[in-house]
């Protein structure tokens, strides 16, 4: 069954204007996220994944930043080119986003009530007593025990765990249509991780929220998302099936990031890390921007930029390796069948 | 509905006791520290004096009566009398409702426009900060005794031009203040947390940016009634402040100073109640800023 994207994001060009000139952090990104869904967005620190969700919620800081070309369709509504004004009623309503540090997305000077109903009220009609209903309902469905007294306490008396569960209420407390997790579980411990994980999970179940989750962490995208988008260096290198990906790495990028998860079964084997770093958004002028740091690299990949390949069941890599993969295949048949 | 995960139960029992907002907290340290409650004190003891001046004063403002001119402490007249029969003691509780009265406006009205500038400067950056940042420097480049001197002279000497003068010399220290905090604060992931569900520019401005860019206002709003105290003595001390029959310590300190070998009570307690109010009010703000100063905050 094939449902309708909440979110449709076409060729995103983002770039940041420094003195040292047009850093492009996005470059050209296609994605699109279909209601009730779990996409998730993978990638190294620095490879645009954050941009690229700010963008959506029109968060950027301009300057220095700017959305230098493409679209972004929430409910078919263009947001690239919808007023402030427009924005300002379409985040926290239509869609809400939670952060990486629940220790200092809360406003230490008011209590978790006054936040949660300050957030209902914005874009909600009614009185306190509602919003502070509202907002008691719905520490109970992010699993906070004695959510009543909770509306009394500052964010300095909760753990990391309980106001990432506080911030999600808030991102939820007007039933947004697309929740997008920028990092929700990084600052977390393992076991406050999974808690949540299982929480957001059950929101997409439950609330049929569709959810864009952002992470580096590739335990996390297994446990959670249906689908998942890899990016590097401000593209998409691939994207596909969550399970497909994990079977089947295509990209030398992906298959690089999953043979950099530690396994215990293999503890004799020193952890695979991928050379080199993220190189700079706007360095690589020529060729693909993983050529430096890829183990499969030939002349080519030095010379030309990849287009994204369609590499079939709606799978799709950004690698030269998968450019005529048929026809390779097709010469490969050959010459067995002639030896 | 989503499934409630164990969360430790034991932890927050503890916690339970007692709701502590910031500010509580801010307060249980301050009582601990006892220079700070000194301060205080000090502090809420010329408050007293100055609110009550006209009952508990044994003499009015300017009762003259030359045939006990220059006497010495006595019984009778607690600080001695000045060279017009004056009691000493009464012209110095009636100063303290004058200095402080100075202090607080020049304080709150320099705080309140220095606070504001600094927060539009902080929080738009780009040109209105160019702007308004530029204006504290043009401000701060003159000595700030002569920038009030001037801010007078072009005014008229009077104690309310001299309030005038002190509030606007001080308005630089706050607004500086404020902008560099609001710099901070506005990185801060709650601000970005507030615009992510819709949050309006000016209602973050005002119910996020600024209420956590309190604390360095009131801290440095304790320490600057010290110095808008004494600036106002000294403006007093010039001429260019209270004028003569008002009993405003530094114009009192100007009006005796010849007396100095004659009749040293006559300079002696005007001068210590300065010193006295002085020192209150920097106490008190070194104990505010021990006590809600972030950078101590863990």
């Amino acid at each position: 069954m094939r449902k309708e994207p909440v979110l449709q994001v076409e060729d995103l060009r983002v770039s940041f204007f420094t003195d040292e000139g047009e850093i492009p952090a996005v470059d050209g990104i296609d994605f699109y996220v279909r209601e009730g869904e779990v996409l998730g967005i993978v990638g190294e620190s620095g490879c645009g994944k954050s941009v690229t969700s700010l963008s959506v919620m029109g968060l950027i800081p301009k300057p220095p930043g700017k959305i230098t070309g493409g679209q972004i369709k929430l409910n078919g509504e263009e947001l690239t080119t919808a007023t402030e004004k427009r924005m300002r009623t379409i985040r926290g309503n239509e869609v809400a986003m939670i952060f990486q540090e629940p220790m200092t997305s809360l406003n230490p000077l008011f209590t978790i009530g006054n936040q949660l109903m300050d957030a209902t009220l914005i874009h909600k009609k009614g009185n306190k007593k509602q919003a502070k209903q509202r907002a008691v309902e719905m520490l109970k469905l992010v699993g906070l025990p004695r959510a009543e007294e909770l509306m009394n306490d500052y964010p300095h008396q909760l753990s990391g765990g309980m106001r990432q569960r506080v911030m999600i209420a808030m991102a939820l407390v007007c039933e947004p249509k697309l929740l997008i997790a920028d990092e929700p579980t990084t600052a977390l411990d393992v076991t406050i991780q999974a808690q949540i994980l299982k929480l957001m999970k059950n929101i997409n179940a439950e609330l049929n929220t569709a959810i864009m989750l952002i992470t580096h962490d590739l335990g996390v995208v297994a446990e959670t998302c249906e689908r998942v988008v890899v990016m590097y260096a401000g593209k998409i290198v691939e994207n596909g099936l969550a399970v497909d990906i994990f079977k089947d790495p295509q990209h030398p990028y992906t298959k690089g990031l999953i043979q950099s998860v530690p396994d215990m079964r293999y503890k004799k084997q020193r952890l695979y890390s991928i050379p080199g770093n993220v190189p700079r958004p706007g360095s690589i002028k020529k060729g693909c921007r993983f050529a430096a740091r890829c183990d499969f690299a030939f002349e080519r990949c030095m010379q030309e930029d990849p287009p994204l390949y369609d590499t079939g069941e709606g799978r799709s890599t950004r690698c030269f390796l998968f450019d005529h993969k048929e026809a390779k295949e097709d010469d490969n048949q050959r010459t067995t069948v002639t030896s | 509905m989503a499934e409630p995960a164990k969360l430790p139960e034991q932890d927050w029992e503890e916690q339970q006791e007692e709701t502590l907002s910031p500010w509580k907290e801010g307060w249980r340290k301050f009582k601990k520290n006892k220079i700070a409650l000194a301060g205080l004190s000090i502090v809420t003891f010329f408050i007293i004096l100055a609110l009550t001046s006209p009952w508990i004063a044994p003499q009015g403002i300017d009762e003259q009566n030359l045939s006990i001119r220059l006497q010495p402490p006595s019984s009778e007249f607690w600080f001695g009398t000045d060279d017009f029969g004056r009691d000493v003691f009464s012209r110095v509780i009636h100063g303290a409702r004058l200095s402080l009265t100075v202090g607080f406006l020049a304080v709150v009205g320099s705080a309140v426009v220095g606070s504001l500038l600094g927060i539009l400067a902080g929080y738009y950056g780009k040109w209105v900060d160019t702007i308004i940042s530029r204006l504290f420097d043009i401000l701060l480049a003159f000595p700030s005794i002569l920038l009030a001197i001037a801010v007078v002279a072009i005014l008229g000497p009077s104690l309310q031009n001299a309030l005038i003068a002190i509030a606007i010399i001080n308005i630089p220290n706050f607004g500086r203040l404020i902008r560099s905090r609001v710099l901070s604060v506005k990185e801060e992931e709650y601000i970005m947390a507030a615009r992510a569900v819709g949050m309006k520019d000016s209602r973050i401005l005002f119910s996020h940016v600024l209420p956590n860019s309190m604390t360095p206002i009131i801290v440095q709003g304790s320490l600057a009634v010290a110095t808008a105290i004494l600036e106002a003595a000294a403006l007093g001390f010039l001429g260019l402040g209270a004028r003569a029959p008002q009993p405003e310590w530094g114009a009192m300190l100007s009006a005796s100073r010849a007396l100095l070998v004659q009749a040293p009570w006559t300079l002696v307690f005007p001068g210590l109640a300065i010193m006295l109010v002085v020192l209150g009010f920097n106490l008190l703000g070194d104990g505010l800023r021990d006590a809600f100063d972030p950078k101590m905050k863990t």
